[in-house]
Order: C-alpha cells, then sequence, then structure tokens
C-alpha cells in the first residue's frame, strides 16, 4: 500500500483492458472434494476460492440447536499463501468473522431450513488465492457447493462488488482497484426475485453513482448466475464426474 | 458412530486374513499419486498433491525474519497445517489440533533433516534472516495425510522461487531463480493392523488400524521417522518399513 496511487482508467479502459462494465474471467467446478457433501471451486480472476457444504448434520453443541429449523454456519478463512504480499496469520481474524458473519446472514434467507429442525448446516470458504474481491467469489462458489450438496433452497445466491474508480462506476475490481479506489459496494442478490441479501460499502458515492452501481450490478450479477448453473449442470447432466481439484499445470 | 468404527474394523480384518486390502491394492501399493505444480501462483511455490481421494495443497512464502539466537547466521524454516473443516467431516474449526501439529512436525523435520534446502543460505545480514514458511492445507481427507503433505510441500519446493531481495525488503514481482535444493525428502506411511503393514492407509485402514509408522527418506538415508497410535511395532517391523520405504522413495521422487 506504501506505492504510489496507480492510474486505474487509461483511455476509457481499466487497467488489465477490460471495459466498466466487464466481469474478470470467471471458471467454476462443482464438484471437486470427495468427503464433503457438497463443494465448488471458483476462479476468478486470479482469486481462488474453495467452497464445501457439510449438513444438514447433527447441531454440536446441542443447546445451539432449533426445534424449527437447522441451524447454518460460515466460515470464511484466508490461506497463509494466498496473497502476493507476505506470510499471512492463519485461522480467523477479525475482518473474516465479519464476511462469516453476513454470509451467514444472506445464505439464511434462501436455504430452507425449517425442512431440517434440529441440525446444523456448515459452509465453508476457503481463499486459496486472492485478488480482490473475494468475498463475492466465496459467496458465488458457496452457493454451487450447497446446490452440490442437494440442500434446498429458494434462490441460487450470486454476488460482485462494484465501486467507483478514478470517478467512474465500474464492476468487479482486480486487488489494485479494490486498494486504489474511492468506492467499493460488495452486494449478494437472490436472482430469482432481485432481493439484496449482503449488502456492505465504503468510501463515497452522489445518490446518482450509487443508483447507476446498483443497476450495474444487477447485470453482472445475471452473468455470474449463468456461469452458476451451467456449472452445475456439467456435472449433473449425465454420470457423475470423479470429485478432483485441478490448479495450475497438470503434470 | 462408534458402532460403525467397529464394525468396520472387523471388516477390514476379515479381508486382510485372505491377504487382501479393501480397495484391491497389494499390501505395499500406493493409490493413484498426481501432482500439479504451481497451484497457487501468488506464492513463491505451490503444489497440489492427490494421493487417491486424499487431496493436500502446499504453499510456499518467504518474509524477512529475525534469526533464532542460537542460529544467527541461518535462515527460518516455518512449517504450518491446517486440517481445513471442508476436508472431512472429523475436522473441526478451531485452533489447531494435535494432529495437525503432528503432521506438522513431521513434515518438517523429514525436510529439515535431509539437508535439502540450506538454510545458511538464507542469511542477509547481521539480524536479518529470510524465513521460508511452507502451509500444508489438507483440503480434502481420505487417509495418510502424511505422504499426501510431504509430497506436496516437496513438490512446492522444487518450483520454488527466490525473491529478490534489496536492502534488506522482498522485492515479491522479481526472481533470482529457483530455490536451490540438494536432493527430495519423501515419507513412506504405514499402518499396522495385528500382523499386517499396509503402506499408505486409506481413511478405513486408518480406522482400523493399531499403529502408524512414518519413515521420511532422501536418496539412500532414512531423515527422520514417527510412530503413532497405541499398536506397538517390532524390530524386524521397522526395518522392513525401513526396506520397503528405500525402494518406494524412487518411485514418489520421479513423481515431481
Amino acid at each position: 500500500m506504501a506505492k504510489e496511487k496507480p492510474q486505474l482508467i487509461i483511455n476509457g479502459k481499466r487497467a488489465d483492458g477490460r471495459s466498466m462494465e466487464d466481469l474478470r474471467p470467471i471458471k467454476i467446478t462443482a464438484h471437486v472434494l470427495n468427503d464433503a457433501q457438497g463443494s465448488a471451486l471458483v476462479e476468478w480472476g486470479n482469486n481462488k476460492i474453495l467452497a464445501g457444504v457439510y449438513g444438514p448434520r447433527e447441531c454440536i453443541p446441542r443447546h445451539d440447536a432449533s426445534p424449527y429449523r437447522a441451524v447454518v454456519r460460515c466460515r470464511y478463512t484466508m490461506a497463509p499463501f494466498c496473497s502476493l504480499e507476505e506470510h499471512g496469520r492463519s485461522g480467523p481474524n477479525r475482518r473474516s468473522h465479519e464476511l462469516s458473519k453476513v454470509i451467514r446472514e444472506a445464505f439464511e434467507n434462501v436455504i430452507i431450513s425449517e425442512a431440517y429442525p434440529r441440525t446444523q448446516i456448515d459452509i465453508y470458504m476457503e481463499v486459496l488465492q486472492s485478488d480482490g474481491g473475494t468475498r463475492c467469489a466465496a459467496i458465488t462458489a458457496a452457493a454451487v457447493a450447497l446446490a452440490d450438496a442437494g440442500i434446498p433452497m429458494k434462490d441460487l445466491v450470486c454476488a460482485v462488488a462494484v465501486g467507483k474508480i478514478d470517478g467512474q462506476v465500474a464492476v468487479d475490481f482486480s486487488k489494485d482497484e479494490d486498494n486504489y479506489g474511492e468506492s467499493d459496494m460488495p452486494i449478494a442478490i437472490a436472482p430469482r426475485n432481485g432481493d439484496v441479501l449482503l449488502f456492505q460499502m465504503d468510501g463515497n458515492l452522489t445518490r446518482e453513482e450509487l443508483s447507476n452501481a446498483l443497476e450495474m450490478a444487477y447485470r453482472a450479477c445475471a452473468k455470474v448466475s449463468a456461469l452458476q448453473a451451467a456449472a452445475l449442470k456439467a456435472v449433473y447432466d449425465g454420470p457423475k464426474p470423479q470429485a478432483s481439484l485441478v490448479l495450475g499445470n497438470k503434470q | 458412530m462408534e458402532i460403525i468404527k467397529e464394525l468396520k474394523k472387523d471388516a477390514l480384518k476379515r479381508i486382510l486374513l485372505q491377504g487382501k486390502r479393501q480397495d484391491g491394492r497389494h499390501m505395499y501399493d500406493y493409490r493413484p499419486i498426481s501432482i500439479q505444480k504451481n497451484a497457487i501462483p501468488n506464492a513463491e511455490g505451490s503444489a497440489l498433491c492427490h494421493l487417491g481421494n486424499t487431496q493436500v495443497i502446499a504453499g510456499v512464502k518467504f518474509d524477512v525474519a529475525t534469526p533464532f539466537a542460537d542460529r544467527p547466521t541461518e535462515g527460518v524454516l516455518s512449517t504450518g497445517c491446517e486440517l481445513v473443516p471442508l476436508a472431512s467431516d472429523s475436522f473441526e474449526p478451531g485452533p489447531p489440533s494435535p494432529e495437525s501439529i503432528e503432521l506438522a512436525r513431521v513434515v518438517d523435520r523429514g525436510i529439515r533433516s535431509s539437508g535439502c534446502l540450506d538454510l545458511k543460505s538464507f542469511f542477509l545480514e547481521e539480524g536479518k534472516v529470510l524465513a521460508l514458511y511452507v502451509d500444508l492445507y489438507v483440503v480434502d481427507y481420505d487417509g495418510n495425510f502424511f505422504d499426501a503433505a510431504a509430497l506436496a510441500a516437496m513438490a512446492a519446493l522444487t518450483c520454488t522461487r527466490m525473491p529478490k531481495v534489496e536492502e534488506g525488503k522482498i522485492i515479491r514481482t522479481e526472481s533470482t531463480g529457483l530455490l536451490p535444493l540438494n536432493g527430495k525428502a519423501v515419507t513412506c506411511t504405514f499402518a499396522k493392523v495385528d500382523d499386517h503393514k499396509l503402506l499408505d492407509p486409506s481413511l478405513d485402514e486408518e480406522r482400523g488400524m493399531d499403529g502408524r509408522l512414518t519413515i521420511a527418506t532422501c536418496g539412500e538415508n532414512v531423515c527422520a521417522m514417527q510412530k503413532g497410535g497405541w499398536g506397538a511395532f517390532t524390530k524386524k517391523d521397522i526395518l522392513e518399513c525401513v526396506d520397503i520405504s528405500s525402494e518406494k522413495s524412487k518411485v514418489l521422487c520421479s513423481l515431481f
């Protein structure tokens, strides 16, 4: 961060050549782990997020169980080797605790938890490589993992970040745009009815910029949503493939 | 759950009496292994190892650190391990479990004692050395995370880029070449069930085993060993396992 702020928009294009509305390349693979009931890998730009879901299973400790619905638990963590910067500390910190909480609340809206009283559903998200926008990529991965686990949901949640860089509203920030932009607004929606399920924002936006950013987020989410559905179809149209992660160059 | 464990143990022992393993392997066969190097390009080195259905990611990072007081001219090697809860319904979130600490320490000893890393070459200036962090992420667990983690760690080290260091600061965008290594350390893990010794135990075999023996080798030398579980090994058992490890390690080293 000690670096000087780079120019984020050059000749109307962003530093990586995208227009304001372009997402980075996104690859979603469902069912990549054997033990987890549901799993997904999302490679979003240089982000690599692995999500795994267990449950509904016995709720431990028992006094946390609800007689009315399944308890949903979320854990978002970053691997110590995930960033281009120094070695990170393993385990959750204040940031990841907050993200885990707001992500859990987003999923509590869509999971039909009333069907599984006295149980718990665990959603684990591991950031293997980070490059800006990890929470949105993690939510997108977790939604696919939940579907892969066969957990009934009202909708497949998807997420994207919008915000302002060099005075312009844009979608899906890279690491540099995240660090040096004027405003960042991650948003998760239920695409079928357009409900906003996760909503955070920092920085400065006018009322008009906010309205434009929201419109842009909905258009981007539609693209992410289509990719999620395609990833699930790839696994469930035909015989279920062997669960196996592919990262980097296969030897 | 306890009863399922007992039933699985009975099934395992019954099949072993016929001289077979549940998945049809011979006693000293590995499950299929595949290794993907540079799995996490943000890290200075990384690899993903599949050992049957067990999947482990290793990431290597460098930082500038203060050397240990008793080794002021040597770099620091630090091996960490996370049994991430998405890998198995038996892994729970929270502080590191004794199992994850044991795994990290066994892999660390294998690498350290093999001498494959020259920690003296990590000296920068008085009071400043490079610290090399190897982090092991078990993401899918179907038994024998020892060998999978050791393979992932060693494979990650073989493709680790040395970052450029200027005025005691790391410049991560520039590299001065690959990390130099003197050989490769790999481990072979055996499960003991009654009088049988099984190489590369699957999760079901681990659940039914009495004891476990991990042997790290580098070239012709044994460089670290660890016994686990309450079951006992005889002198003869240990020497047999060492012989098999020397043979198998050549195959393991040829995989990456």
